[in-house]
């Protein structure tokens, strides 16, 4: 049982709050992790919904993830495991398919068969991706400057960014702004003509976001999704043992080996402040926990305007808070399957289904599911992004069955003529209809089907509207403006509470890097605390 | 031409890539799908099946096989009871190792030896007046490796008295009308297994296997998995951690157990009252601490790693392909004081590792050294410390 006083107490379990409390715990903070619910993860959790199949209820894959937690926490210590995703597979429209592996030279000839010039410009696409990826890297993986601050401080490492940003070549800075502004198509048909290269990659421009690939924006989108890595391979995605679940049983093992507590089914009312300065917590059971840190790994809303008042707060920041977008638009339909299903033109063979599968054939085809999204309804023809992930992680269902997430865009929040919880499973019809056009004879493979709007995702998670990154990824809600300007460094108005969630920077995506970046916030913070009271 | 083994015309169908190495003159898979890392992971979450074939294979039998094998070979052979399986190494008079191999005690009177050099002009020459016969079997079996955490769970379902092997143990089986021998060994440091065959029945049990194993994931794999695997599991691999004696043109060719990290073998050596060969200057080595070298691991900085390619506008390089070459090791000083014959960035670890053979002053764990690559064709050296072999040892491998 939790003792009532720490040094630090983070709110929410999820990985954000996870990483925060395991590097607090690592300096010699005693710290206290509360998880609202029976396990901690968040977002991040694998369930057994039917029986011997392990379900990635929603966040189901990694690759954003910062090498540097890895080492910093030592987390192959306590069964980190990213499993390579060797293959990469997009149906297209009349029945043939895009089929990527790990050989550059075969994905040549792969990508030839639909475009010879799209083959070559796969190369050129690539290095100019990862080129502006490693450019910029080092922004995403640094505290960015206050640009409200007249610090003179932080107007220095203002200069030194734009330095930065100078000297590098100017052909990588155009193609970063390019991506920064831009759509997503803009930049896909600049390389590519196939419909099925450009359908393929133009999901990464729209996963999570209220956006179509021709959307102003699309392209940051685009971009976000690149920055990750499998073991330096740029842009490549893995899945953790036992599903992102697994991933964050991994980061709780490691939070507690460092002395971190963690208490499950400990929700949080609200944090405790007195005289500006956040003194602890009280559980909405009415227990008190004291502490003189406060983290909220919750989203921006939650943390400015329901575990504090907002009245305690600057008047410009509840407003940007209140003006953030949220806005989710990604559903889950899960499935345990009685085996793999058939693809009709790879019969007998399911070598295809070590991946990711990629129901979006062309920009067209997911432009016209984002329509329907413009108007307040669910897509007819959705976008799917499709993993069968006991083919990559045999422990995820029985010997020869199947278990298989299916990220759905677009499912908006809000729904113009009904509600989700009227339309959840004909959401799940609509998704499974479509994986019967795909894959003949899907339907008599299921055993179980789950289905996840994003009022669920709220309903369960927290994450308000269901954005999966807490926080749209738009350009004005993004860096110097993550979650609001002014407060993009991890600290609050309220001195001794601070954020880490992914409405911080640099985002969403299990990429740790908030935790990871508000530890050191609040461990620099009490240096200097413990400084002015010796 | 060159010789296939008897699970060829399954093995063949199964590689995808065409690439195939000559493993002591017989065709052997180094992948079969384009992706090695791939088939790693199935050794290290599922399964993976591993054509062993090529190794060379000695049957030994008669009543003095034990004394002549306790003469021989460096480890107690007495040790090993019928139905156990033992490794052990061989060493020249000067106790300089020759080679290292796993044996079966089938029975009191017959074992089954693997190696990975032939070794029956040696061996036969050691008989001496012994009751002793030794065949070269390389050619009447197949062998094949599984290795994985599901391992077990996939064999039991065929032989299901795998269930209670334990650790070096070894039980005569039945898979389908196929006699196997089956041995808890293998050269990946998981759980897994060996299974001989007779060459005869070895494509039924290729079919037999994969069948079972297929639904649990597992995959057939070539050499360039294993490789990965040995090093993080801290298993030498003649020819490129050490090199036979007999074949050696000077010392600097030449190591001997302790120098190889195989000082465990001697604890009991007060107790053992055997004259096999080379134990006068092993004693001598002990009790002089006269070793040159000491074999260990080290670990590569991971900032260091990242620095040194950031430095050069480079993507940290994180290649799991194992390199065998020797790379050099320093001291604070740049004085040289090794070398890592093998070397590898381990997917499962994140980290760069390497088997090193170092001076032993430099090789209590913790140590700091630093390793010489080269980036873009520029020497530098990289922050790096000694380590405990294994790498990685997973609890399941001996539970």
């Amino acid at each position: 049982m939790a003792k009532n006083r720490y040094d630090a107490i983070v709110i929410g379990g999820g990985h954000n709050g996870l990483v925060n409390g395991a590097y607090l715990a690592q300096s010699g903070v005693q710290t206290l992790i509360l998880e609202r619910r029976h396990l901690v993860g968040g977002a991040a959790i694998t369930e057994e919904l039917y029986p011997g199949f392990q379900f990635t209820t929603f966040s189901y894959a990694l690759s954003l993830l910062r090498p540097e937690i890895v080492h910093e926490l030592e987390l192959t210590k306590h069964g980190f495991m990213p499993l390579l995703m060797p293959s990469s597979f997009a149906p297209t429209e009349d029945g043939d398919y895009l089929l990527l592996g790990q050989d550059k030279d075969e994905n040549h000839h792969q990508i030839a068969r639909h475009s010879k010039r799209d083959a070559d410009a796969y190369d050129a696409y690539g290095h100019m991706m990862e080129q502006v990826v490693h450019a910029i890297r080092p922004l995403m993986d640094s505290i960015p400057p206050d640009i409200t601050s007249k610090d003179p401080e932080e107007r220095a490492r203002l200069a030194a960014m734009g330095s930065y940003l100078a000297d590098l070549p100017a052909g990588v800075l155009h193609d970063l702004v390019r991506l920064l502004t831009g759509s997503t198509a803009d930049i896909l048909e600049d390389y590519f003509e196939s419909d099925i290269m450009q359908g393929w990659l133009a999901s990464s421009g729209i996963i999570g976001t209220k956006v179509g690939p021709r959307s102003q924006g699309s392209g940051l989108v685009l971009l976000y999704h690149s920055f990750g890595e499998h073991d330096s391979d740029y842009g490549a995605w893995a899945f953790h043992k036992g599903g992102n679940g697994g991933f964050t049983q991994v980061l709780a093992r490691a939070a507690e080996s460092l002395g971190a507590t963690i208490e499950l089914n400990a929700p949080v009312s609200h944090v405790i402040t007195k005289e500006g300065r956040a003194m602890g917590v009280v559980l909405e059971d009415g227990t008190e926990f004291q502490a003189k840190v406060v983290v909220s790994a919750l989203d921006p809303r939650r943390t400015f305007t329901e575990l504090v008042e907002p009245r305690e707060l600057p008047a410009d920041l509840v407003e940007n808070i209140q003006r953030l977008k949220f806005q989710g638009t990604s559903a889950k339909v899960n499935f345990a399957l009685d085996r793999n299903p058939t693809f009709p033109a790879l019969e007998g063979r399911s070598d295809q289904y070590r991946g990711f599968i990629n129901v979006g054939p062309s920009l067209d085809y997911l432009e016209r599911a984002f329509d329907d999204a413009k108007y307040g309804w669910y897509s007819q023809r959705p976008y799917i992004d499709a993993c069968i992930q006991s083919n990559i992680d045999p422990d995820m269902a029985p010997p020869g069955k199947a278990v298989m997430s299916n990220f759905v865009q677009y499912a908006p929040y809000h729904l113009k003529e009904s509600d989700w919880d009227g339309e959840r499973e004909k959401l799940g019809d609509v998704v499974q209809q479509r994986l019967e056009e795909v894959f003949p004879g899907f339907g008599d493979l299921v055993l179980h089907r789950e289905v996840v709007t994003p009022l669920d995702i709220e309903r369960t998670v927290g994450l308000s509207e269901g954005n999966i990154f807490a926080g749209e990824f738009l350009a004005p809600q993004m860096f110097f403006f993550r979650p609001a300007p002014g407060w993009n460094q991890y600290r609050t108005p309220i001195e001794g509470y601070y954020q880490c969630g992914s409405g911080t920077h640099p985002g969403g995506c299990v990429m740790g890097a908030p935790g990871r970046f508000a530890s050191q916030q609040i461990l620099t913070d009490l240096q200097k605390r413990n400084k002015k009271s010796s | 031409m060159i010789r296939k083994t008897p699970f060829h015309p399954r093995t063949s169908e199964a590689n995808e890539t065409g690439l195939w190495s000559h493993w002591s003159g017989y065709l052997a898979a180094d992948r079969y799908q384009m992706s090695d890392k791939f088939e790693y992971f199935a050794i290290r979450n599922s399964a993976a099946l591993f054509d062993t074939s090529p190794l060379y294979k000695y049957r030994l039998t008669g009543p003095d096989a034990e004394m002549y094998l306790a003469g021989v070979m460096t480890r107690d052979i007495r040790k090993c009871q019928p139905g156990q399986a033992q490794y052990t190494i061989w060493c020249d008079d000067e106790g300089w190792m020759l080679e290292d191999a796993v044996i079966l005690r089938l029975s009191p009177d017959e074992y089954l030896i693997t190696t990975a050099e032939p070794n029956l002009f040696y061996f036969e020459d050691l008989i001496g007046r012994l009751s002793v016969e030794i065949m070269d079997v390389s050619d009447d079996y197949g062998a094949l490796a599984l290795q994985g955490p599901h391992s077990r769970r996939i064999l039991e379902q065929l032989a299901p008295e795998v269930e209670d092997l334990g650790y070096f143990r070894v039980i005569s089986a039945k898979v389908g009308d196929a006699a196997v021998t089956i041995s808890r060994t293998g050269y990946t440091g998981d759980l897994g297994y060996e299974i001989w065959v007779d060459r005869d029945d070895a494509v039924q049990l290729w079919d037999r296997l994969l069948e079972t194993a297929a639904p649990h994931g597992a995959v057939p794999c070539g050499q360039d998995a294993v490789l990965i695997t040995r090093i993080e599991a801290g298993l030498l691999l003649i020819g490129v951690d050490f090199h036979s004696a007999r074949f050696a043109w000077n010392d600097d060719q030449r190591a001997t157990p302790l120098e190889l990290g195989l000082g465990w073998m001697f604890r009991d050596l007060a107790s053992d009252d055997r004259r096999f060969i080379g134990r006068p200057a092993i004693q001598r080595e002990i009790e002089e601490r006269s070793s040159r070298w000491a074999t260990t691991g080290i670990v590569v900085d991971w900032q260091d790693w990242s620095r040194l390619h950031n430095e050069r506008g480079l993507i940290t390089s994180k290649d799991h392909t194992p390199e065998h070459g020797g790379m050099m090791i320093y001291d604070a000083n740049l004085e040289r004081i090794g070398y890592t014959p093998s070397f590898v960035y381990s997917p499962i670890l994140q980290r760069h590792i390497g088997i090193a053979r170092l001076r032993p002053q430099h090789s209590a764990p913790g140590s700091r050294v630093g390793l010489e690559l080269s980036i873009d064709h520029r020497y530098e050296v990289v922050d790096a410390h000694v380590s405990k072999l294994p790498f990685y040892d997973p609890p399941r491998k001996t539970a």
